[in-house]
């Protein structure tokens, strides 16, 4: 059972929007004191408007593409009057007096919204380690991380809570997670999907995106969220690229470049898996060739300029003035630090005071300002490959989940498993990471693809494609069976 | 000890007159109740973005293209620094890429001072400080508005051309004529609608610029002549007493008259300007920047060479002083009205800068075929200046009416040449002193008695006497 | 805005930078942090070496340009709203401690 079929089940009546939300509730209750994706479980809510939906089809009405399917939003989503944390104590017990475009958007296509996933504090890490409020655990292994920033989604999905969560990309929060935890993770095009409403990060960087357990199911949630929002300057003036059609068009005749920079460099099990989906292309149909884009190698270094730079400006605002934490002194900008600095955890202080440096005076060009012309290096070298190809294919993260502890106290670690993820948000190209097998130790491997801007039919194609051929991805799920008696994800 | 000069360079930040602030629907309303006006983005809450307002862009384009800058493609970069009346912490602004740039002000005396650029900001919050006074440096606590925050400003930045407080003096009023010409602002410096900083700094003329002070809190006009004057003067005994300027912002104390230090650093705040993400570039297309060329109203230099041309192009003195009040006024239009349907030009001219300014709300909405048949009833001798002033002022209240009916209401009629040389006749017999005085007198004498005798025949008349007509009647009576 | 070199970041520019940034650190924060912060920019290096001038930054990865909305109100905040989730409230306004200094 997946969304699609869900959607199905309740617009037709066959199936009451309440029991599903019920069944992913108690399955929430059951088993996320494993997994702690969740930080919020807006129960009451959401019996409330999953009977809406009821409503609406015993009137005879169509409550939308989603109608009753339960979803998990990462938690720094703005949900007007529920809280919304970030994960950070800095913004605890905040609640947003207005919701994101993309909740407004979830609610209009009828989707039930669960609770508020956990995250790295201000979606800054790879683990969900960084969390204010506690890590959350890998469903496949719970001593293990799910992965992050965007964890909780990852692992709420992973886990059988809920169908449908969505998540933050910003340097591969979506995809890295989805591919620790062997679920579907996407990151649209840059302006595909409204920024209003999701807590800032990187600005120019950050993307909202759906994680799913098959591709399918992660295209309409695509579908549903993407689009034109005249409150975002930076989304593009169209409507969401429509891709649910042209899913099972296969890849007959599609140009495959296996990514030398996206494959050399991780654990040879992951390696593995990468040439194993190249093949199951081939066999489709597909050209597959290997190819090298040797600018991709200086997208991290860029990545760790530009995105702590922007975060930094961004997090100004949380200083103890209009909302959130404030810890009392005796002037205003003592009050900021003392606020900030009880408010912020270690990794967010970090990435503050690397943005702050790579933009300070007498260090803009050689940091900030170079790292930008770097990315104009990636966008090239990018468009380059894409004129003898149609998609990239690589590994999405250099190994699969680590243990819990593992890299914390070792930043530069950390910020390595982002080296597969970063060079599409950097150029804004949409990428998507497909649970493809498991690595030596059992655990998920995800194999990655990279379409150019606005080419989201190919690579949900190219994704469907390697599904289809997908070795089964083993091992116990740690929490409960799934929100309806389902069997757990593969 | 070679002469001292004076070097300002000023800065305007102007409100622009938008329904809207820059980046939200927010009203932009002056006065209002505190935080009534606020929304997510102009809050800066997590997760708000800015959407940046047409009609700032197309004042900001009136603004550029009046002050004669290029417009130009831009982009916006943020500023960041700490302050409560900041919500987000960095103020979005123009950096690099400003919409306009270069460009020039041309005083009424001729003067050209040049302007570096005029660019697109948000304005921030208000603070108010609650202690002693309501100063800043004694406060217990303040308070933030956040209404004000996300106003759209211009920041007006001119070179540092002016060489004296009466040439920045006439350097604001006249930016202020000009902002109000184009509709971009309504330029009130007491409401903080418009806002004035002086770079002031003093050097010997030939050797290169001085170390310059930045002058704040000047709120008005006045302000800021005295303030340019005290600092120069500040300036130069420290020089002269051997110490050397320091390069700070100080702040004006209104009623001290003096200006004050206000930073103790004298190192450059590092604002780590970097390009705004959140938003895109602004290039105006042709057709835009041909519609706000095609459709800006006269600016005032416009207009004052307009009356200047009516008047037959050389003006004295006393005219040019009209010309500047007329125009300072809004009622220029009405004299260069009344001027095209056959009034004479200097009179209307005289009449609106001095009798029409005393009701100026009333002047803008008279109607000018009115004025200039009063104006024509004058010149022909039919009416007084006394009387004709009396009309125009039934006038005013009425916002119109018939000259000629009004006048005969009020019994006006002019009196015949007969029955004036006898009253003139009265006069002078009633004065025989300064008659003979008059008579025999100088030039000056003459002038100072001939006003003498006039005002005697207008109180003997109550007014219908004819001014030109009076003085006549007495130099043929000298003979 | 140009000059410095990429160099040697000590523990006095992570000093400076901390208080540019409202943020108080520990000795022992300070240290750690100059630590990790060296080691991030060391290998950013391959970066800050590169011969670049001729490649124009990229601010925006799509190229949009002039978007703006109409000069139309759109309903603001309740006051009440706006003010709820305020630290401090004193006359329907965000109080905060005393402001030492005027904005930079």
């Amino acid at each position: 059972m997946n969304a699609i079929q869900i959607a199905d089940d309740v617009r037709s009546g066959r199936r009451s929007a309440r029991s599903v939300a019920e069944a992913a509730l108690a399955a929430v209750a059951a088993g996320d004191g494993d997994v702690a994706a969740f930080l919020l479980v807006t129960g009451d809510a959401a019996l409330a408007a999953a009977d809406r939906v009821d409503e609406v089809v015993a009137a005879g009405g169509d409550p939308g593409p989603l109608a009753g399917v339960p979803v998990a939003l990462k938690d720094n989503l703005c949900t007007k009057g529920v809280p919304t944390t970030c994960g950070s104590r800095i913004l605890d017990g905040w609640r947003p007096p207005y919701d994101a475009t993309v909740v407004d958007r979830l609610r209009a296509a009828g989707a039930v919204v669960v609770g508020k996933t956990n995250l790295d504090e201000f979606a800054m890490g790879s683990s969900t380690e960084n969390s204010a409020f506690g890590p959350t655990r890998n469903p496949r292994d719970t001593s293990r991380v799910p992965g992050g920033s965007s964890g909780g989604s990852a692992a709420a999905v992973a886990a059988g809570f809920v169908h449908l969560a969505l998540g933050s990309d910003t340097g591969g929060s979506i995809r890295q997670p989805a591919a620790l935890c062997g679920v579907v993770g996407m990151k649209p095009t840059y302006g595909a999907v409204s920024r209003y409403g999701l807590v800032a990060f990187a600005s120019s960087l950050d993307q909202i995106g759906p994680f799913a357990t098959t591709v399918a199911d992660a295209a309409l949630l695509f579908e549903a969220i993407g689009g034109h929002d005249p409150c975002d300057s930076t989304s593009l003036d169209r409507p969401a690229e429509p891709v649910s059609g042209s899913l099972d068009a296969g890849v007959q005749g599609l140009r495959v470049g296996v990514c030398a920079e996206l494959v050399d460099g991780v654990d040879a099990d992951v390696a593995k898996r990468v040439r194993q989906a190249a093949d199951a292309l081939a066999a489709a149909g597909a050209s597959v060739r290997e190819v090298s884009v040797p600018e991709l190698r200086y997208g991290l270094s860029a990545y760790y300029l530009i995105a702590p730079a922007e975060a930094s400006s961004n997090l100004a605002r949380y200083d103890g003035v209009r909302f959130g934490l404030r810890v009392p002194a005796d002037d205003v900008a003592a009050m900021n630090t003392a606020t900030r600095t009880a408010g912020f955890g270690p990794e967010v202080k970090r990435r503050i005071m690397l943005g702050t440096y790579a933009l300070s005076a007498g260090y803009y060009d050689a940091y900030y300002g170079q790292a930008q012309r770097v990315r104009t290096l990636v966008i090239r070298a990018f468009d380059r490959a894409y004129a003898d190809v149609d998609v990239l294919l690589g590994a999405t993260a250099p190994s699969t989940a680590f243990p819990l502890g593992d890299r914390v106290d070792d930043p530069m670690a950390m910020y390595l498993s982002d080296v597969c993820t970063i060079p599409s948000n950097l150029a804004g190209h949409p990428a998507i990471s497909v649970p493809f097998g498991t690595g030596d130790d059992g655990l998920p491997v995800g194999v990655q693809v990279l379409a150019p801007a606005l080419a989201e039919a190919t690579l949900f194609r190219v994704a469907a494609a390697m599904e289809a051929a997908a070795p089964p991805t083993t091992g116990a799920v740690a929490a409960a069976p799934g929100a309806s008696g389902e069997e757990p994800v593969r | 000890m070679s002469e001292w000069e004076t070097v300002v360079g000023l800065e305007v930040h102007c409100e622009l007159k938008t329904e809207t602030k820059l980046f939200c629907g927010c009203r932009n309303a002056f006065g209002e109740e505190p935080n009534t006006n606020v929304c997510p983005v102009c809050l800066g809450l997590p997760g708000s973005l800015p959407v940046l307002n047409e009609q700032a862009v197309e004042l900001a384009m009136r603004i550029g293209t009046a002050l004669g800058c290029d417009i130009r493609p831009s982009s916006f970069h943020r500023k960041n620094y700490f302050y409560p009346d900041m919500p987000k912490d960095y103020q979005v602004s123009q950096y690099d890429e400003p919409i306009n740039l270069g460009g020039a002000l041309d005083l009424p005396d001729g003067t050209r001072i040049g302007i570096v650029r005029a660019h697109l900001e948000e304005d921030t919050g208000k603070t108010t400080h609650i202690g002693e006074g309501g100063r800043i440096h004694s406060a217990d606590h303040s308070l933030v508005d956040y209404n004000r925050s996300g106003v759209p400003l211009v920041e007006i930045v001119s070179e540092p051309d002016m060489r004296s407080a009466t040439q920045a003096r006439a350097y604001a009023a006249e930016l202020r004529a000009v902002l109000v010409a184009t509709g971009a602002s309504d330029g009130r410096m007491e409401e903080g609608s418009m806002r004035v900083d002086a770079n002031v700094s003093v050097h010997h003329p030939g050797d290169p610029f001085g170390t310059r002070c930045e002058i704040k809190n000047l709120n008005s006009l006045r302000s800021l002549a005295r303030a340019i004057d005290y600092e120069a003067a500040r300036q130069v005994a420290l020089i002269e007493g051997g110490d050397t300027v320091a390069q700070e912002t100080r702040h004006w104390d209104e009623d001290a008259g003096q200006t004050r230090s206000m930073r103790s650093k004298e190192e450059a705040y590092d604002y780590r300007y970097f390009p705004e993400p959140d938003l895109v570039p602004v290039d105006p297309d042709e057709p835009w920047r041909q519609r706000v060329a095609g459709s800006l109203a006269l600016l005032p230099a416009a207009r004052r060479s307009r009356l200047v041309d009516l008047l037959g192009g050389h003006p004295t003195a006393a005219q040019s002083e009209q010309v500047l009040s007329a125009v300072d006024q809004g009622l220029d239009d009405l004299v260069v009205a009344a001027a095209d349907t056959g009034a004479p030009a200097a009179l209307a001219l005289a009449r609106a800068a001095n009798e029409v300014a005393a009701d100026v709300d009333a002047g803008r909405s008279l109607d000018p075929a009115a004025f200039a048949k009063l104006l024509t009833m004058e010149a022909a001798g039919l009416l007084s200046a006394t009387q004709a002033k009396d009309v125009l002022a039934d006038l005013l209240a009425a916002g119109g009416g018939d000259p000629e009916a009004v006048a005969r209401d009020k019994g006006f009629e002019a009196m015949s040449d007969d029955s004036l040389a006898d009253v003139v006749r009265q006069v002078v017999d009633a004065n025989p002193d300064e008659w003979a005085r008059f008579r025999d007198g100088d030039d000056g004498d003459r002038k100072k008695l001939s006003g003498f005798f006039t005002g005697k025949v207008m109180k003997a008349t109550a007014g219908k006497a004819n001014g030109k007509a009076v003085a006549a009647e007495l130099d043929r009576l000298r003979g | 805005m140009s000059g410095r070199e990429p160099g040697h970041l000590g523990r006095d520019e992570v000093a400076h930078v901390a208080k540019l940034a409202r943020l108080d650190l520990t000795d022992d924060e300070l240290d750690r942090f100059t630590g990790q912060l060296a080691q991030v920019l060391d290998h950013a290096a391959d970066v800050a070496g590169l011969d670049l001038a001729d490649v124009p930054p990229t601010a925006h990865p799509l190229p949009v340009r002039n978007v703006l909305r109409p000069d139309r109100p759109v309903p603001s905040l309740d006051r009440d709203d706006a003010l709820a989730a305020a630290p401090d409230v004193e006359d329907h306004r965000f109080r905060v401690p005393r402001i030492l200094g005027e904005a930079p």
